[in-house]
C-alpha cells in the first residue's frame, strides 16, 4: 500500500511542515519574467442539493479513475477543552459499521472494487476519500452516503479503537522529540485560540473519552448541510450530480448548525519562550510569529506577501536559508520557513532550524533573527522574486499531475470558508506581489511581541547517563 | 490525520502498485549508440517532462566505504562545468525545474522535472546535462555534505524506527553489502575523500551501466535526440558486476535495543526474494492476504482490529537485485510487547502453514484487478514504474500482464511458495524500546 503523506493539520517536524506548505500553499510568486504562464482550462463544476450538500467536480481524463472526497466542516479547532481529539477518534469510528453495512463491510467492499480509501482530520476539517475506477464511483458514493447519518458506534469497538488511537499518539508524537517540541510550541503560541490543541488530542482527554462524546459530535456535525463532496477524475459532471442526488438527496439536513464560539486569540503582548526536554540527540528550534490568514485579512494582499516571504526564505535550493545558513555560513543542517494562510483562524509564520555538527542552537537562532532583520531593512531583489514566481508558475502545472491533490485543494478551501475559487485566483495573487509588499509584511508581522520560541533540549537517550544541567534561554 | 496507517517504504509501494492491464502506459524502449538503455512513455496531456537517469550504483557498490554512493549523488549539484552550487540552484529554479539525486541500495537516481515550454525546458536540460556529465565535486561542498550526513546519522539515534531498521538489515545481511547502511556510518563518512567520489562516479556513471526513463509531453523524435545527447556525454564504460549472492539465515536471532520510548518498535523478518524471481507473484499475492492489503489483511485484523494493540502493522516483500527482505512490522506500548509479538508470530506461522482461504484469495485478486488503473494514473507514478522495469530489466509488458498473472494463481501454489520461502522458526526479531532484559 502506498504511503500517504499527512498533508493536514498536525505538523510535527520540519519535513512534514514542508510537505504541507508545498501541497497547499506552495505556489508563491510573481509577474513572471523568467517563464511565461501556461493557463490550462480546467473548470470546476459546482452544484448544490436541496439538503445543502455542496458538490464540486473537476474533470481529468488522463486515466480512468476518480478521486472522491467528502469533507465535513469540523476538526480539532471546533473542540473544547477536555474533549480534544474527538474529531479524529470519530474519524476512526466511521469505519466501524452501520445497520446496512456492519463492521468490516466498508473495507471489504472497497477492496472488492480495487479502490483505495482513507480519511484525515485536521484542525479545520475531517475528510474521507476513495480513489476508484471511474465507472465504479457509485460504490464509493453509496458507502459514504450511508455512513453520513447511520453510524452505529458500537461501544465494544470504541473500547478497542481508542487504544489504537493512543498507540497512534505514542507513535506520532510521544516517541518523536521534534513532534513533542512542535506540540508544546503550538500550545504555547496560542493561548485561547483552539489551534492550540493537537489534532490527535491530549492523552488525558483520550483516556477520558466516551462513546457518547462521539455520538454527540457525529450528530452535531455530520450532515449534508455541513459537507462538501469533491470529485476529480474521468467523470461527467452532470452524472456525478445525478449520482449524488440519488445517494445523498434523501438525507435530511440538520436544522441549524450553530457556528463554533469565536475563541479569538488574545493579543500577544511579548515574546514567549518554552523549553522542551526529551530524550534526543539533536537540539531543535521553532520560532513562530502571529500572522493573519486569507480569511478575514484586513489587507487582502498581505497573506500572499507572507507566502512569498516564506518562499524567499525557504522556497528551494536557491532560497536564502539554503544559500546563507545551510551552505554559506554552514551553521544549520536544516532551516525552514513555513506559513499557512488557508486556515479558518489566524495562524503562525514559523521559522525552524537545527544546528549542524559542532554548531550551537543559539547560533542558529541568531542567524534566523538576522534574516528577519534583513528582510525588514531591505526589499528583496527582483531576481529572487522572479525565481519564486517561476516556481509558482511551474508548480501550477506540476500540481495538476496529482488528481488527489487537485481535489484536496478544492475541498480544503471550501471547508474553511474561503471558497474553492481561491485556488484559481491563487497564482494571480502571488504574481502581483511586489518587493515593497514583502518588506511591509516583514516589518508588520515578524515582530518580537508576536513571537513564540521553543527549544528542544536533548536529554540522554541512555538512562544511565546523567541528566544535562539546565540551560535557560534568555 | 490518517485513519489508516501504513508506514511503508517506496519499494513496497512499487511492488504493491504493480497492477495494470488495459490502461497500462505504452513503454517504448531503445538503446543509444553508446549503450544507454532508454525507456520512454509519451504523456502529452500536461506540458511537463519527467526524466530519471538511473545507474547500477547503489549503496551495494560502496564496498569498504559505506555512504559512498549516496554522497556521490548528493555532491553532483554542488558545482558543475564551472558553475557554483548557488548558480546551479538559481538557474534550475529560475525556470521552475526540480532536480534531485539520491542513492538507494541498488541504484543511483538522478531526476529532473521541467515544464515543456521551449526556453525553460532547454535551460533545465542543459543544466541537468552539466550536472550529470561535468560535476566538479568541490572540496568545500563535499565537507559540508559530510557534516550534514553526520547530523542525519546522529538524528537516527533519536528515532526508534530508524534504529530498528538499521539493526534489522544488519542482522539479516551481516557482511553482505546489503547489510551496510546507504547513508554510511559515523566512522565511514569522515574517512571519505573527494577522490573516492570521483572514482565512484567515473566507474559507475557510464552509459552501459545505466538507463534513462522519460515520461512527458515530448515526441518520440525529440526524446531520441535528447537521449542521444545525454548518452553521448557519458563514457560508454561497462555494466557493473553482479552484486554477490545473499545467504539465507540458518537460525532465529533476536536483537534488543533499550530505548526510553513509549512504544516498542518491532520488526520481524528474513531474507525475501529478487526482482524477476520465479516466486515473485506467489509471494506477492500471499503477502497481500497476510499483511500487504491494509485493513483487509490478517495481521491488521488480528493485531489492530480485534485487539487494538497497534496503530500500524504490515508485512511486505521488498525484492532487490539480489534477495531482498521479507519484513513484518508494528509498534505497541511497552507493556504489551510480548502479547503483540505473540499475536504477530502466531498469525505469520498459521498463514505460512495453511495459506490463504479461497475467499481471501478471491478478494485479493479483485482488489488488485479492480485497482490497477489507480497505479499509473499520473506521470509521477508512471516514471517511477518505468525506471523500475528498466532497471531490473523486467518485460516491457510487465504492467500489462500483472493482473492476468495474479489472477492465474491458485491457493496451493501460494501455500507451497510460502512453505518453501518463509521459515517462521528462523526469523530475525528486532525490538527497540524498554530496558535491557
Amino acid at each position: 500500500m502506498r504511503r500517504i503523506l499527512t498533508f493536514t493539520g498536525k505538523i510535527r517536524n520540519p519535513k512534514t511542515i514542508l510537505a504541507f506548505s508545498c501541497l497547499f500553499a506552495g505556489f508563491f510568486t510573481f509577474p513572471a519574467v523568467a517563464i511565461e504562464r501556461v493557463k490550462t482550462e480546467n473548470p470546476v463544476y459546482e452544484y448544490k442539493l436541496d439538503n445543502g450538500l455542496k458538490i464540486l467536480v473537476k474533470q481529468d481524463k488522463r486515466a480512468p479513475i476518480a478521486v472522491m472526497q467528502l469533507w465535513y466542516k469540523v476538526g480539532s479547532s471546533y473542540e473544547q477543552n477536555g474533549l480534544t481529539g474527538v474529531s479524529h477518534v470519530l474519524e476512526h469510528m466511521m469505519f466501524k459499521g452501520t445497520q446496512k453495512h456492519p463492521d468490516g463491510e466498508f473495507n471489504r467492499i472497497i477492496k472488492e472494487n480495487g479502490a483505495q480509501d482513507n480519511a484525515f482530520t485536521s484542525r479545520d476539517f475531517t475528510a474521507y476519500y476513495q480513489v476508484i475506477a471511474a465507472d465504479r464511483l457509485q460504490v464509493a458514493m453509496e458507502l459514504e452516503a450511508d455512513r453520513m447519518r447511520n453510524l452505529l458506534l458500537p461501544p465494544a469497538e470504541f473500547k478497542k479503537e481508542i487504544e489504537v488511537v493512543k498507540e497512534e499518539r505514542r507513535w506520532r508524537t510521544d516517541d518523536k522529540p521534534t513532534s513533542l517540541t512542535y506540540e508544546q510550541f503550538n500550545a504555547m503560541a496560542f493561548m485561547n485560540s483552539p489551534y492550540r490543541n493537537p489534532v490527535i488530542g491530549w492523552m488525558a482527554d483520550l483516556n477520558a473519552m466516551q462513546v457518547e462524546d462521539l455520538r454527540a459530535w457525529y450528530e452535531r456535525w455530520y450532515a449534508p448541510n455541513n459537507a462538501t463532496l469533491v470529485v476529480v477524475g474521468d467523470v461527467d459532471p452532470q452524472k456525478v450530480r445525478d449520482l449524488a442526488q440519488q445517494y445523498y438527496g434523501a438525507i435530511k439536513p440538520t436544522e441549524v448548525i450553530p457556528p463554533p464560539k469565536p475563541q479569538q486569540e488574545v493579543a500577544q503582548t511579548g515574546v514567549r519562550h518554552i523549553k522542551v526536554k526529551a530524550p534526543a540527540e539533536l537540539p531543535y528550534l521553532m520560532m513562530g510569529y502571529k500572522a493573519p490568514g486569507l480569511l478575514g485579512a484586513k489587507e487582502a494582499w498581505e497573506p500572499y506577501a507572507l507566502d512569498v516571504l516564506a518562499s524567499i526564505l525557504d522556497g528551494g535550493n536557491s532560497s536564502r536559508f539554503a544559500k546563507d545558513l545551510v551552505r554559506g555560513k554552514a551553521i544549520a543542517s536544516e532551516a525552514s520557513a513555513w506559513y499557512s494562510n488557508d486556515g479558518r483562524l489566524p495562524d503562525l509564520f514559523v521559522l525552524s532550524g537545527m544546528p549542524t555538527k559542532g554548531e550551537k542552537l543559539e547560533t542558529v537562532k541568531t542567524a534566523l533573527l538576522e534574516q528577519v532583520t534583513k528582510l525588514q531593512q531591505q526589499p528583496v531583489s527582483a531576481e529572487e522574486l522572479e525565481r519564486v514566481k517561476a516556481q509558482v508558475i511551474a508548480g501550477e502545472i506540476y500540481q495538476r499531475d496529482s488528481q488527489r491533490h487537485q481535489a484536496t485543494l478544492l475541498g480544503s478551501y471550501e471547508s474553511v470558508g474561503l471558497g474553492y475559487a481561491v485556488a484559481d485566483a491563487y497564482v494571480d495573487n502571488i504574481l502581483a506581489i511586489t518587493p515593497e509588499q514583502v518588506q511591509a509584511v516583514a516589518k508588520k508581522y515578524l515582530v518580537e511581541d508576536g513571537l513564540t520560541i521553543a527549544e528542544l533540549d536533548p536529554q540522554p537517550i541512555d538512562p544511565n547517563k546523567p541528566k544535562i544541567a539546565p540551560n535557560f534561554v534568555r | 490525520m490518517l485513519k489508516k496507517i501504513v508506514l511503508v517504504p517506496l519499494v513496497l509501494w512499487l511492488l504493491s502498485v504493480s497492477g495494470i492491464a488495459q490502461a497500462a502506459p505504452k513503454i517504448e524502449h531503445w538503446t543509444t549508440s553508446n549503450g544507454l538503455r532508454v525507456y520512454y512513455v509519451h504523456a502529452p496531456e500536461l506540458p511537463m517532462l519527467d526524466l530519471r537517469l538511473q545507474f547500477d550504483a547503489g549503496s551495494a557498490r560502496d564496498g569498504a566505504k559505506p555512504g559512498l554512493a549516496m554522497l556521490t549523488a548528493q555532491t553532483l549539484d554542488t558545482g558543475a562545468a564551472g558553475l557554483s552550487e548557488d548558480q546551479l540552484a538559481e538557474q534550475f529554479e529560475s525556470v521552475g525545474a526540480r532536480f534531485s539525486a539520491s542513492a538507494s541500495m541498488d541504484m543511483t537516481v538522478i531526476s529532473l522535472r521541467t515544464i515543456t515550454l521551449e526556453k525553460p525546458q532547454q535551460t533545465a536540460l542543459d543544466l541537468w546535462l552539466k550536472v550529470i556529465t561535468q560535476p566538479d565535486f568541490p572540496q568545500a561542498a563535499f565537507e559540508r555534505i559530510q557534516k550534514l550526513t553526520l547530523v542525519a546519522l546522529q538524528g537516527e539515534k533519536q528515532d526508534p524506527e530508524s534504529l530498528a531498521n538499521k539493526a534489522f538489515y544488519k542482522a539479516l545481511y551481516g557482511d553482505h553489502p546489503y547489510g551496510q547502511p546507504a547513508n554510511g556510518t559515523e566512522s565511514s563518512i569522515p574517512a571519505l575523500k573527494v577522490a573516492d567520489l570521483k572514482a565512484f562516479y567515473q566507474q559507475y556513471y557510464v552509459a552501459k551501466n545505466g538507463l534513462l526513463a522519460m515520461v512527458g509531453a515530448v515526441e518520440r523524435a525529440q526524446a531520441e535526440a535528447l537521449a542521444e545527447k545525454i548518452a553521448a556525454a557519458l563514457p560508454a564504460g561497462a555494466a557493473a558486476a553482479p552484486i554477490p549472492e545473499v545467504k539465507p539465515l540458518t537460525e532465529a536471532k533476536t536483537v534488543k535495543i533499550p530505548y526510553p520510548s513509549a512504544q516498542a518498535h518491532i520488526l520481524i523478518g528474513q531474507i525475501g526474494n529478487k526482482r524477476g524471481d520465479a516466486d515473485f507473484y506467489t509471494l506477492y499475492m500471499g503477502n497481500q492476504v497476510l499483511g500487504g492489503s491494509g485493513f483487509a489483511s490478517r495481521l491488521m485484523k488480528e493485531v489492530r482490529t480485534k485487539r487494538g494493540l497497534s496503530y500500524s502493522v504490515y508485512s511486505y516483500f521488498a525484492p532487490f537485485a539480489q534477495l531482498g527482505v521479507f519484513e513484518l512490522g508494528l509498534q505497541t506500548k511497552l507493556e504489551q510487547t510480548d502479547e503483540a509479538l505473540k499475536v504477530a508470530r502466531d498469525t505469520l506461522q498459521q498463514f505460512q502453514q495453511e495459506g490463504a482461504t479461497a475467499e481471501e484469495l478471491e478478494a485479493a485478486k479483485k482488489d488488485i484487478t479492480g485497482g490497477f488503473p489507480l497505479r499509473t494514473a499520473n506521470n509521477s507514478q508512471i516514471v517511477e514504474y518505468v525506471g523500475m522495469i528498466g532497471f531490473y530489466q523486467l518485460p516491457l509488458d510487465y504492467l500489462d500482464t500483472f493482473t492476468s498473472k495474479v489472477n492465474a494463481l491458485s491457493s496451493e501454489a501460494i501455500t507451497e511458495a510460502f512453505k518453501r520461502r518463509v521459515q517462521p522458526d528462523k526469523m530475525v526479531t528486532v525490538i527497540v524500546g524498554g530496558d535491557e532484559k
